[in-house]
C-alpha cells in the first residue's frame, strides 16, 4: 500500500510543480494546494500505513495506528490553509492593482 | 606603550584634531598648526642615529592580539630608521610647501591635512613595525589615504578616474602581500619579521616558499609602480602637488621598496628573488625612461621618471641579493649600497623637481611643456633649483645623483662577473638595459628643465603673467635642493650613520658580530667602464636630445589600442559587462525560471546522492496490503490532478483541486484518522468557498481561442519532481528501520495527559507548543488579510479608475 500511495503523492507532486511553472497566478495557487495534498499523504505514508485501530484509547484494541504522524498533518494541515488563504487574497488584491494575473507581466521594473 | 609607539599614532591622534583647529582659526591657514608634529617626530627619530650604529634595533612590543600572535611590535634598525627619517623630514617640508600651495580661502584644507596625517601615521607604522600583519593594516592605511589625496579634488572627473585605479591596483597588491604573509607564518609559525628571517634558512626548501614570494612581490611591485602595474602612478598626478611630491615620489611608493628590502634576508639566494626583482626593475627603469620623454605635462613626466628610478632601486635590490651567496661579498653588495644611496637621492631630488613643477603650475597656470618656456629670468630661484635636480637626476657630477648613478654602474657590470642563476647568459641584459635607460633619463632630465625654463616665452599661451614664487614656496625645494647638493660633496656625511646601519639590515647574514660595512663613496674612480658608460649616456644623450623631433615618431609605433591603460581600462569595462552579462542571463525576473533553477538543483542533488548512495530500494514486505477502497480513492486523486492541470475554466480547477482533497479526506478516514478527516473536510470546504470567491474577480484562467502550450521543460521537470518524491518515500518506507515512540504515547496518554483521544493529547498536551504557533500563523494570515483588504497603498486614482492598467 505504500507504494500506491507514495505513487499518488509523486503524481502530485508532478502535477503540482507543473501547474507553479505556469504563467498564470491562478494555477500557482491550485498547485500549492495540489502540493500540500501531496505532502499531507507523504507524511502519512512516511508514518506506516499499519493496520490498526484509531488512536482513541477507549476502543481497548490491541493496536492502535501512529498517532504521532497525524498530528504532525493537523497542524500542517491549518497551516497550510492559513497560508493560502493569505496567497489568495495576495492574488486578489494584485489583480486588482495591477490588472493582470499574469506572472511574467509581473516582473519588477528593471531601471533601464 | 612606549614612545616610540606613540610616535606612530600621534599623527592619527592629531588628526583629530585638525578639523576643530580649522574651524575654529579661520583666520590663520591650518598647515602652520600641523607643521610642528612633522619636526618634532623628525628630531625625535633623529636620536635613534647613534643607537642603530653601533648595536642591533630596538624592539618595544604592545600586545595587540595576543590569541593571534598579533602584537603591536615597533622595531627600529638602520633600514627602518632612514625611512622613518625621510617620511618625517619630507612631511615636514611638503606641510610647508602646501601651506603656500593651498589657498585657505578656497581649499577644504582639514579634509587635506586629515588625509594626509593619516597617511603620514600609516606610513611610519609600514616601516616601523616587525609584525606582518600590523605592517599589512598599515600598508592598506596608506593606499586608503592615498586614495583620499588623489580624488581630493574630488569635482573632476580625472581625479576620481585616478583615485579609483590607484585604489584598484594597490589593493590588490596589498591583498596579495596578505596572502604571502600568511603563508609565511604557514611556514614559520609566526608573524614577527624578525623571527621569521632568524628561521630563514629552514623555509627556502617549502613547497610554500615560491608562493609567498611571488604574492609577497606582488605586493611591492604594485606599491613601487613595477611594470607592468606603473600605470597607477602617471594617474596619480591629479593630485595636488604637495601630495605628488610627498606620496608618490618620496614615500608611498617606497613602501614596496622597503617590503623588498626588508624580506631580502629571507628571500635572497633563491634565483626566482634574484631574476624576478631585478628584471622587473630594470625592464621599468628601462621602460618608465623611455616614455618619460614623451610626456608634454611636467608633472607626468615626473611620474615616469618616478616609476623609472624605483625600477632602478629595484634592480639594484635584486642583483644585491647575490652577494648573499660569494664569499668575497663587498664586492657584489655595492648594489644594495647604491639602492640605499640612491634611495635617499631620489627622495631628496625628485622632491624638489616636483615642488619646483608645482611653481611652475602656481605661478604660470600651466604643467604643459609646449607652452613653457624662457622662465628663466623671471624666475631665477626655481630656475636654479630645478637645474641642480634635473641634474643630479640625470646623473651628471658633481650632485649626488652621479654618485649613485655610478655605483648603479657598478652593480649592474659586476652582475657579468657572477657564475650563479645563469647569469651568463641573460646577465648581460642587466647592464644593457640600464645603459639604454640611463640616456633616455638623462633626456628627459634636459627636456624637464630647459624646456620650461629656457626657449622663448610665450606670455600668450600662459593663463597668468608669471613671477617668482613665494619665499615659503621655496623654502622647501631649496633645502631639498642644497641635500642633493650637500650630498653630492659629501657624500660620505651619511656613510656610517644612516647607509651602513640600513645595509646592515637588508643584509644581516653577511656580517659577524661587530663587522662593519666598508663604504668608501667617491667621485673618480679612474677610467673604469662605469666613467665611460657615463661619458656614452651624455653624449648621446645630448646628440638625441638635440634631434628629438626627428625620432619621436618611434612612440607612434606603439599601437594606441595596445597601451597598458587601455588594457586596464578594457579589462575593467569588459569585467563590468560580462558580470552584467551573466547576471542578467540568469536573473531574468521570471519567477518560472528560478523555479526551474530551485526544482532542477532539487533533482540533481537529491537524485545524484541517491545515486551515489546507492539508497534506492524497492522492498515491500513490511508494507501494509492494498485495499480495492483504496485503489480506487487513489485513482480519483491522480483523475483530479491531472484534471486540474488540464482544466481549461478555473471552475473545473477548482473542482478538481476540491475533488483531491475530499480523496484526502476519505483518504484519512481509510487509514484511521478521524480527526484529521473532520479538519480535512472542513479547510477543504472552507478553501474551496474562498478559491471561489476570489477567483470570482480574477479573470478567466486562460483566453478561449487561445490553445494550451505544452512546455516540454516543465513537463521533464515536473515528472523529475515527481519521480524523486515517489523514489524517496519508496526507499525511505522500505528501509524503515527502529521503532517508533508511538508505543509511549499510546501508553501514557491517559496516564499523564488524562485523555483517550491520543492524537488531541499530543496537539495540546505533549506537542502543546506546535499547537501555540500554528494558532500564531492562523492569527497572523487573518490579520494580513484584512490589511491587505483594508490598506490601500495604491491612492485613489485606483479606486476611482478601477483597474490600473500599466
Amino acid at each position: 500500500m505504500e507504494i500506491v500511495t507514495s505513487i499518488v503523492a509523486g503524481i502530485l507532486f508532478m502535477t503540482a510543480t507543473y501547474l507553479m511553472l505556469s504563467k498564470s497566478l491562478l494555477r500557482i495557487i491550485i498547485g500549492t494546494g495540489l502540493l500540500s495534498h501531496g505532502a499531507h499523504l507523504l507524511i502519512l505514508t512516511m508514518g506506516g500505513l499499519k493496520k490498526g485501530t484509531v488512536p482513541l484509547l477507549d476502543e481497548h484494541a490491541a493496536s492502535y495506528v501512529d498517532p504521532l504522524p497525524q498530528a504532525l498533518i493537523l497542524t500542517a494541515i491549518v497551516i497550510s490553509f492559513g497560508v493560502t488563504a493569505f496567497f489568495l487574497v495576495l492574488a486578489y488584491r494584485s489583480y486588482q492593482e495591477l490588472g493582470t494575473d499574469d506572472m511574467d507581466q509581473m516582473r519588477g521594473n528593471d531601471q533601464k | 606603550m612606549t614612545f616610540l609607539h606613540w610616535a606612530i599614532l600621534f599623527p592619527f591622534l592629531f588628526a583629530f584634531m585638525v578639523p576643530f583647529l580649522y574651524k575654529t582659526f579661520r583666520k590663520i591657514h591650518t598647515g602652520w598648526f600641523v607643521l610642528p608634529l612633522p619636526i618634532c617626530l623628525f628630531i625625535f627619530f633623529l636620536q635613534f642615529l647613534p643607537g642603530v650604529k653601533y648595536k642591533e634595533g630596538i624592539v618595544q612590543t604592545v600586545k595587540w592580539i595576543p590569541s593571534l600572535g598579533i602584537d603591536f611590535a615597533v622595531y627600529v634598525d638602520g633600514l627602518s630608521l632612514l625611512f622613518a627619517l625621510l617620511i618625517t623630514g619630507i612631511g615636514s617640508l611638503v606641510v610647508l610647501y602646501s601651506i603656500y600651495y593651498l589657498s585657505k580661502e578656497k581649499e577644504q584644507l582639514n579634509a587635506f591635512y586629515v588625509y594626509l596625517l593619516m597617511f603620514m601615521g600609516a606610513m611610519l607604522g609600514v616601516v616601523l613595525t616587525d609584525n606582518t600583519i600590523v605592517l599589512y593594516t598599515f600598508w592598506e592605511i596608506t593606499s586608503f589615504s592615498s586614495f583620499l589625496l588623489i580624488g581630493y579634488w574630488h569635482y573632476r572627473e580625472r581625479s576620481r578616474y585616478g583615485a579609483l585605479k590607484s585604489m584598484l591596483i594597490t589593493v590588490f597588491g596589498g591583498l596579495s602581500m596578505l596572502g604571502g604573509f600568511i603563508l609565511l607564518y604557514i611556514m614559520t609559525g609566526t608573524f614577527s619579521i624578525r623571527e621569521t628571517i632568524a628561521q630563514s634558512s629552514s623555509i627556502a626548501d617549502n613547497g610554500l616558499f615560491i608562493p609567498a614570494l611571488i604574492l609577497l612581490l606582488l605586493g611591492a611591485f604594485t606599491k613601487s609602480a613595477q611594470f607592468p602595474f606603473y600605470i597607477w602612478l602617471p594617474d596619480a598626478m591629479e593630485a595636488p602637488t604637495p601630495v605628488s611630491a610627498y606620496l608618490h615620489s618620496a614615500t608611498m611608493v617606497k613602501a614596496g621598496i622597503y617590503l623588498v628590502a626588508r624580506f631580502t634576508p629571507v628571500f635572497a639566494g633563491s634565483a626566482e628573488w634574484f631574476w624576478i626583482v631585478s628584471l622587473f626593475g630594470i625592464f621599468t627603469l628601462f621602460w618608465g625612461s623611455f616614455h618619460a620623454v614623451k610626456q608634454t605635462d611636467l608633472k607626468a613626466m615626473l611620474a615616469f621618471s618616478t616609476v623609472s628610478q624605483l625600477g632602478m632601486i629595484m634592480s639594484l635590490l635584486g642583483v644585491g641579493s647575490a652577494a648573499l651567496l660569494f664569499d668575497h661579498f663587498e664586492f657584489y653588495s655595492v648594489a644594495i649600497l647604491a639602492a640605499i644611496f640612491h634611495l635617499i637621492n631620489h627622495a631628496t631630488f625628485k622632491g624638489s623637481l616636483f615642488m619646483v613643477a608645482g611653481i611652475v603650475d602656481h605661478e604660470t597656470g600651466t604643467r604643459d611643456i609646449r607652452k613653457l618656456g624662457g622662465l628663466m629670468s623671471l624666475m631665477p630661484i626655481t630656475f636654479t633649483i630645478g637645474l641642480i635636480g634635473a641634474f643630479s637626476m640625470a646623473g651628471l657630477p658633481p650632485f649626488n645623483g652621479f654618485l649613485s648613478k655610478e655605483m648603479f654602474f657598478t652593480g649592474m657590470i659586476r652582475v657579468l662577473n657572477m657564475d650563479v642563476f645563469q647569469t651568463e647568459t641573460w646577465g648581460f641584459l642587466l647592464p644593457v638595459l640600464a645603459w639604454i635607460g640611463s640616456i633616455f633619463t638623462f633626456i628627459y632630465s634636459m627636456m624637464f628643465v630647459f624646456k620650461t625654463f629656457s626657449g622663448k616665452l610665450q606670455l600668450e599661451n600662459l593663463p597668468k603673467k608669471p613671477h617668482e614664487a613665494p619665499i615659503g614656496m621655496l623654502i622647501p625645494p631649496i633645502v631639498l635642493a642644497s641635500l642633493v647638493v650637500i650630498f653630492g660633496f659629501f657624500p660620505n656625511l651619511l656613510a656610517y650613520s644612516l647607509i651602513e646601519p640600513a645595509m646592515k639590515s637588508v643584509m644581516p647574514s653577511l656580517l659577524k658580530d661587530g663587522e662593519h660595512f666598508h663604504i668608501h663613496i667617491s667621485h673618480w674612480h679612474g677610467f673604469t667602464a662605469e666613467f665611460w658608460m657615463t661619458v656614452g649616456v651624455v653624449i648621446l644623450g645630448i646628440f638625441l636630445y638635440l634631434t628629438a623631433s626627428k625620432w619621436k615618431r618611434v612612440y607612434d609605433l606603439q599601437p594606441k589600442r595596445m597601451t597598458l591603460n587601455q588594457l586596464y581600462d578594457h579589462s575593467l569595462k569588459t569585467a563590468g559587462k560580462t558580470s552584467n552579462r551573466l547576471t542578467s542571463f540568469y536573473m531574468t525576473g521570471f519567477i518560472r525560471d528560478y523555479l526551474v533553477y530551485i526544482f532542477a538543483f532539487m533533482i540533481m542533488a537529491v537524485g545524484a546522492t541517491m545515486i551515489i548512495k546507492q539508497s534506492i530500494s524497492f522492498a515491500a514486505d513490511d508494507a501494509a496490503p492494498v485495499g480495492i477502497y483504496e485503489l480506487i480513492l487513489s485513482i480519483v486523486m491522480i483523475a483530479g490532478s491531472i484534471t486540474a492541470v488540464l482544466a481549461r475554466s478555473r471552475l473545473t480547477a477548482i473542482i478538481a483541486l476540491s475533488s483531491v482533497g475530499y480523496s484526502l479526506a476519505l483518504f484519512f478516514v481509510l487509514f484511521r484518522a478521524p480527526d484529521l478527516a473532520l479538519t480535512q473536510l472542513v479547510i477543504e470546504t472552507v478553501s474551496t468557498a474562498l478559491f471561489l470567491l476570489a477567483f470570482y474577480f480574477l479573470p478567466e484562467l486562460q483566453k478561449k481561442d487561445k490553445t494550451r502550450r505544452f512546455r516540454l521543460v516543465n513537463f521533464i521537470i515536473s515528472a523529475g519532481v515527481g519521480g524523486i518524491v515517489t523514489l524517496l518515500a519508496i526507499s525511505a518506507s522500505s528501509e524503515r528501520t527502529g521503532k517508533t515512540i508511538a508505543e509511549y504515547f499510546l501508553e501514557t496518554s491517559y496516564s499523564l495527559g488524562g485523555g483517550y483521544n491520543v492524537v488531541n493529547v499530543i496537539l495540546v498536551d505533549f506537542r502543546g507548543f506546535d499547537t501555540l504557533f500554528e494558532i500564531t500563523v492562523l492569527a497572523i494570515a487573518a490579520l494580513a488579510v484584512y490589511s491587505m483588504i483594508r490598506l490601500r497603498t495604491g491612492g485613489k486614482d485606483v479606486e476611482e479608475n478601477g483597474f490600473k492598467n500599466e
